[in-house]
């Protein structure tokens, strides 16, 4: 245990620090409308259910990645929590394939309100690789009703936080609808 | 300063339990080499958890929302009850030694059954896994406080932090070996490595955890405000019963000044500890902590044993 | 007015309005309507006449000795000696006896047209009167005349529902261990009979200096075993679990409540009262059985399904828990400290009415629920809570009273307990203060260990959701059954808030024994009804518990509900399933709750699996058919106790029937050979 504490102690700091750069400013909103009392309510404190609905597991790497030394998601308030009654946000990644579009529907139905829904990668927004395949449903938006969408195939663990941010950011103003 | 005494007696616990929650939080983040959240975090979580919609599930029943509340009241009454800064404050109606642990256990109890209460096979699972863990423990519990009890002649909780550590020297030992015993306790009954993970998301490795995946909302909140007392509590009763320096011994502003800044600085102590055990050791496996409890208990046993 | 009730034709008057039930309903037995009504009518006005006189006895604190000398019995006197150990017992018996027969009047019904109904009252209120009668006997014949009165009304309600076979075999088993502990009582009494020349008790009260030590310690060995036998002590436990679960559960309630405590109740009289001085190591052996008879008691009851079995179980431990007081008085009478030895008893005294009133809780909430279930198993339960919700909420009430829960009874007497071993381990010197660790130690894993088991009973039986369909048939029990698990559940409560009031009546019928007057027990109600003991070595005060509990409650209820975020919207959804379908199979079961423990225990419970498939193709035992798990614990005293007796007995009567030949000029040599030892001894 004495060895364990000294290489803690011998590691360097290795974060990577996370400021608005101008070109990432932008955030993909989808037409779904916010919830009115979400107003500054996850700034301080966000809870992230992650939820699979069949996916190549790419995103989830990055997803994973960001809970390590270098991305560290906790210095901004946010979490991942295991239960999506617990949550606030439902990040979602894969296309959604048959045998979890049920799975994912009750998910939502489970995660009280106000909750923002979010798909993470290609196969989330448009089916991605696998569109157009039987098996899949090409998106999230055809189960649940999405609210932001972060692309990239898989988006890396830095593009995933900015978007975050971004969004929390721009709940404060967010008080109309989009469409 | 009588009427601000008693003030601090009852929300003392309430209030800096949260920050308990984020020191330890924020020290196992830095073990980890991360900068981790806030230490003042947990307040804004909990603050987000009261102001959410709830749902419940259609298959709980009156104890499903109710044992939230039970849970809570008796944390508070527990933390009332306890020696914190100034045990000048003579309280002979709840302050005995058993009537603290069975009133811990009520809480425990509500809670295993909110747990089973929902049918989920999580839920079930996680009130068979606490329950075994608290009725072990208990031995261990009765038996640390009492090895104390017995050294200050009295099993009042208050009584027993009046008198200085120094008055029982030659009982040196059966203290240091009481308070062993009674650390192992507090990691059991907190919730802690190497019993539980606080922060585990696999199902099938929690414990504490299991029992309140079903909770939403408000009652979430009130739900890991009561742990987080349960440890702020658990924390008081070990420095303040085993280590009692720098207690108040009256109700002079300087003695309550001084009594609260001694008890803020132990309780930061403690939290440090357990943050730097927690990177440091891993979670044991289920059917090993009955092996640990014991040890806690035997400890206990030998520390009676030794007095006079 | 008190002078009357007081009297001797009062008790008389109690006695004869059993009888006259008794009689009357087995009158009236062609119709069982009017037999349910007759008996129960009877049994509710001679309990509730108890209750006044048992409770004016207390007050006034008289003593009342009623002796009548026949002249064709020369030893046998019918005479009754009511002092206030009398009293209190008749008082505990009283209000079982009220609210179980409150509670049979609508169980009752559902045994209409099935059996006879006039013999159930003849047997239940002949039943309640031989109780009255045990514990108020003061010859030893006589109290045997009324112990053979109790065991054999109590059988043959045991085996009332005589259709199952399990109940006829329960029956038998009750029977017979009934009659072996007899046999050691009996022999007690006649050993103490041969040295002191009558089996009146205050005889051989004033004259037992005339029977030396060695008789003494084994009169106390006989009276352990056969009063032990009654009350449930390991190892001679084997009838509670099996005819608990049999009688009907109103009488099931008496039996566990009341009939068990008979036994305490004679080694109280025993050893406290007519064999003192004793020496110590009785003391240290019923503490040493009770820790065990505790201990033992609630593992066995975290490894059974059974409702009413592990309720059965329970009442051993309780049991085991009550001789931890007896025991520490009797300890501490011998070494010279008589205020410990009177805060002990008063322990014990506690705790047995405690426990009767939250013992006959569970058994009368139990038997609703197995009225409406048909099935004892509590695997085929769960999700009652819904279909029977004031049922629930009493089973509630009495798991958290045997679980020691604060602001309930349980918790006062186990605290008195608790403070009573304390004192021993402060006070007493080497083996004497280890046997009081260990007993200390056995006490607080019970209490552990108790609440893991009720969490498991209460939530396999009426949470989470049905596991058959029979439960959604379940309809909530009739009003008389209500009202008599309500008052219970009412008086459990009200015990714990008046605890302090009570430990001083306690006192005052401990002091009433000989050894303990003008012994004060240090222990003292202060402020607040605070009960503080041994000169503020330990304090608490009921209400303040209750009213800090019921403050803190309300306060985080409104606060939160009124005050934090009044919009919020409570939804209903469904239970998280990760997706898939959750049904009456997927919630944990009573055995998987308690498996854990039962697993960490194996070394003294001796769990075994059986694995049972059946495959298609027997050949290749690829797809199996079906598939069965057994999972058991071993019956350690059978086999390792009661077969081996049995066995040996078994063949030394072979043995011995060869004396019988069959040879006339064989029987003709014993003649002749017992006729020259009488010779002999003669001479």
């Amino acid at each position: 245990m004495i060895r364990l504490f000294l290489k803690i102690l011998k590691t360097p700091k290795n974060i990577i620090p996370i400021n608005n750069t101008p070109e990432q400013t932008e955030v993909f909103v989808v037409g779904q409308k916010i919830h009115n009392q979400v107003n500054r309510l996850f700034k301080g404190s966000l809870a992230i259910r992650q939820i699979d609905a069949g996916s190549d597991n790419a995103c989830e790497q990055e997803l994973v990645a960001l809970s390590n030394s270098f991305y560290d998601i906790e210095r901004f308030g946010i979490h991942f929590v295991a239960s999506p009654k617990h949550a606030d946000m439902l990040l979602v990644t894969g296309p959604v394939t048959r045998n979890m579009a049920n799975a994912v529907k009750r998910a939502y139905e489970a995660t009280p309100n106000p909750k923002i829904v979010v798909a993470v990668g290609d196969d989330a927004i448009n089916g991605g690789l696998f569109k157009n395949s039987y098996a899949v449903l090409d998106g999230v938006d055809s189960v649940i009703p999405v609210n932001y969408q972060i692309p990239g195939d898989p988006p890396s663990p830095k593009i995933i936080l900015q978007h975050l941010l971004n969004i929390l950011e721009s709940l404060d103003n967010k008080s109309t609808a989009i469409k | 300063m009588n009427i601000l005494s008693w003030i601090i007696q009852i929300i003392f616990v309430p209030l800096v339990s949260p920050l308990c929650i984020g020191i330890i939080k924020k020290t196992k983040a830095k073990f980890q080499n991360r900068q981790g959240a806030n230490i003042f975090q947990p307040y804004k979580d909990l603050w987000k958890l009261f102001h959410k919609d709830e749902v419940i599930s259609s298959e709980a029943s009156w104890i499903f929302k109710f044992a939230p509340f039970i849970i809570f009241a008796v944390t508070i009454l527990v933390g009332a009850s306890i020696p914190l800064i100034s045990p000048y404050i003579q309280n002979t109606l709840t302050s005995d030694l058993l009537v603290i642990v069975y009133l811990l256990s009520i809480g425990t109890f509500f809670l295993a059954l909110a747990g089973m209460d929902t049918g989920s096979a999580f839920g079930g699972f996680g009130s068979s896994r606490e329950m075994t863990v608290a009725a072990l423990a208990e031995g261990g519990f009765i038996f640390s406080l009492l090895a104390i009890a017995l050294v200050s002649g009295t099993t009042n909780l208050s009584a027993i932090t009046s008198a200085s550590m120094f008055n029982h020297s030659q009982s040196f030992l059966s203290v240091i070996l009481a308070a062993i015993g009674f650390f192992i306790i507090l990691l059991a009954e907190t919730g802690r490595f190497p019993f539980d993970n606080p922060a585990t998301h696999l199902e099938l490795t929690m414990i504490h955890e299991a029992m309140i995946l079903e909770y939403s909302g408000k009652r979430l909140a009130l739900i890991e405000w009561a742990s987080a007392n349960k440890l702020v509590i658990f924390i008081a009763l070990a420095v303040n019963i085993f280590f009692p320096f720098g207690v108040a011994t009256s109700f002079a502003t300087g003695a309550v000044i001084i009594g609260l800044g001694a008890f803020l600085i132990k309780i930061l102590i403690m939290c440090l500890i357990i943050a730097i055990l927690e990177s440091g050791i891993a979670k044991l496996r289920f059917f090993r902590l009955p092996d640990l409890l014991a040890v806690s208990f035997i400890l206990s046993v030998i520390a009676i044993g030794l007095i006079n | 007015m008190l002078e009357i009730i007081t009297s001797q034709i009062s008790f008389f008057g109690l006695l004869l309005i059993f009888f006259i039930g008794s009689a009357f309903s087995l009158l009236v037995q062609k119709n069982d309507r009017a037999a349910n009504i007759v008996s129960s009518l009877f049994a509710i006005t001679g309990s509730l006449y108890g209750l006044i006189f048992s409770i004016c006895l207390i007050l006034t604190g008289r003593t009342l000795l009623i002796t009548s000398h026949s002249a064709s019995f020369p030893l046998l006197s019918m005479s009754f000696h009511l002092d206030l150990l009398a009293a209190f017992f008749i008082f505990v018996i009283s209000l079982i006896a009220l609210f179980c027969s409150i509670y049979g009047f609508g169980y009752i019904k559902h045994y209409f047209k099935q059996y006879n109904i006039g013999a159930l009252g003849f047997f239940y209120n002949l039943n309640i009167a031989s109780l009255i009668l045990v514990v108020t006997a003061a010859n030893g014949l006589f109290f045997l005349i009324a112990w053979e009165l109790m065991s054999i009304t109590s059988y043959f309600l045991v085996v009332y529902e005589r259709n199952d076979k399990k109940n006829i075999s329960a029956g038998y088993l009750y029977l017979i261990m009934t009659y072996v502990g007899t046999i050691f009582i009996m022999l007690s009494f006649l050993l103490l009979f041969k040295y002191t020349g009558s089996f009146d008790f205050a005889i051989i009260k004033a004259n037992i200096a005339l029977v030396p030590r060695i008789i003494k310690d084994i009169v106390f060995i006989f009276a352990l075993i056969g009063f032990g036998t009654k009350a449930g002590i390991i190892p001679f436990h084997i009838w509670l679990p099996a005819a608990h679960p049999a009688a009907p559960s109103h009488y099931s309630a008496i039996l566990s409540g009341i009939m068990i405590k008979t036994g305490i109740y004679m080694m109280l009289r025993l050893f406290l009262d007519i064999l003192q001085p004793i020496p110590i190591w009785w003391g240290l052996t019923v503490l040493i059985i009770g820790s065990i008879s505790a201990l033992l008691g609630v593992l066995y009851a975290l490894t059974e399904h059974d409702i009413k079995k592990l309720l059965a179980y329970h009442s051993i431990e309780n049991i085991g828990i009550i001789m931890l007081g007896l025991g520490s008085a009797l300890a501490f009478y011998s070494l010279n400290l008589p205020s410990l030895a009177l805060l002990g008893l008063m322990a014990a005294l506690f705790h047995t009415l405690n426990h009767a009133i939250f013992k006959s809780l569970l058994f009368l909430s139990a038997g609703s629920v197995i009225n409406e279930m048909h099935t004892n198993n509590m695997e085929k339960y769960g999700g009652l809570i819904k279909f029977m919700p004031h049922t629930a909420l009493f089973f509630l009430i009495g798991s958290m009273a045997i679980s020691a829960l604060p602001p309930f009874n349980g918790f006062f007497s186990e605290w008195l307990t608790f403070q009573t071993l304390f004192q021993g381990i402060r006070q007493l010197q080497f083996s004497s203060q280890w046997i009081f660790i260990f007993a200390t130690g056995s006490l607080a894993f019970t209490g552990g260990l108790a609440l893991a088991c009720f969490v498991k009973a209460f939530g396999a039986t009426f949470l989470a959701r049905p596991r058959t369909t029979e439960v959604t048939k379940a309809k909530e029990s009739n009003f008389s059954m209500l009202l008599g698990m309500g008052s219970l559940a009412v008086l459990t409560l009200l015990f714990g808030l008046f605890s302090g009031y009570l430990t001083t009546i306690f006192e005052k019928i401990g002091q009433d024994f000989s050894i303990f007057k003008n012994v004060s027990s240090l222990s003292s109600v202060l402020g607040f009804q605070s009960l503080s003991t041994n000169n503020n070595f330990a304090s608490v005060s009921a209400p303040a518990i209750f009213v800090g509990l019921i403050i803190a409650t309300l306060l985080a209820v409104i606060v939160t509900k009124y005050f934090i975020n009044r919009k919020q919207k409570l939804v209903e959804g469904a239970t998280w399933d990760c997706g898939t379908d959750l049904n009456g199979r997927m919630e944990i079961t009573a055995t998987g709750f308690s498996r854990s423990i039962v697993l960490i225990f194996k070394g003294i419970l001796k769990p075994s699996i059986q694995h049972e498939v059946e495959y298609h193709d027997a050949e290749n035992r690829y797809l199996p058919k079906s598939s069965a798990v057994t999972l058991s614990v071993s019956n350690v005293y059978q086999i390792y106790f009661y077969q081996p007796l049995s066995t040996s007995i078994n063949k030394l009567s072979l043995r011995v029937k060869n004396i019988q030949s069959g040879n006339i000029n064989a029987y003709i040599s014993y003649i002749f050979l017992a006729l020259i030892i009488a010779l002999f001894s003669i001479l």
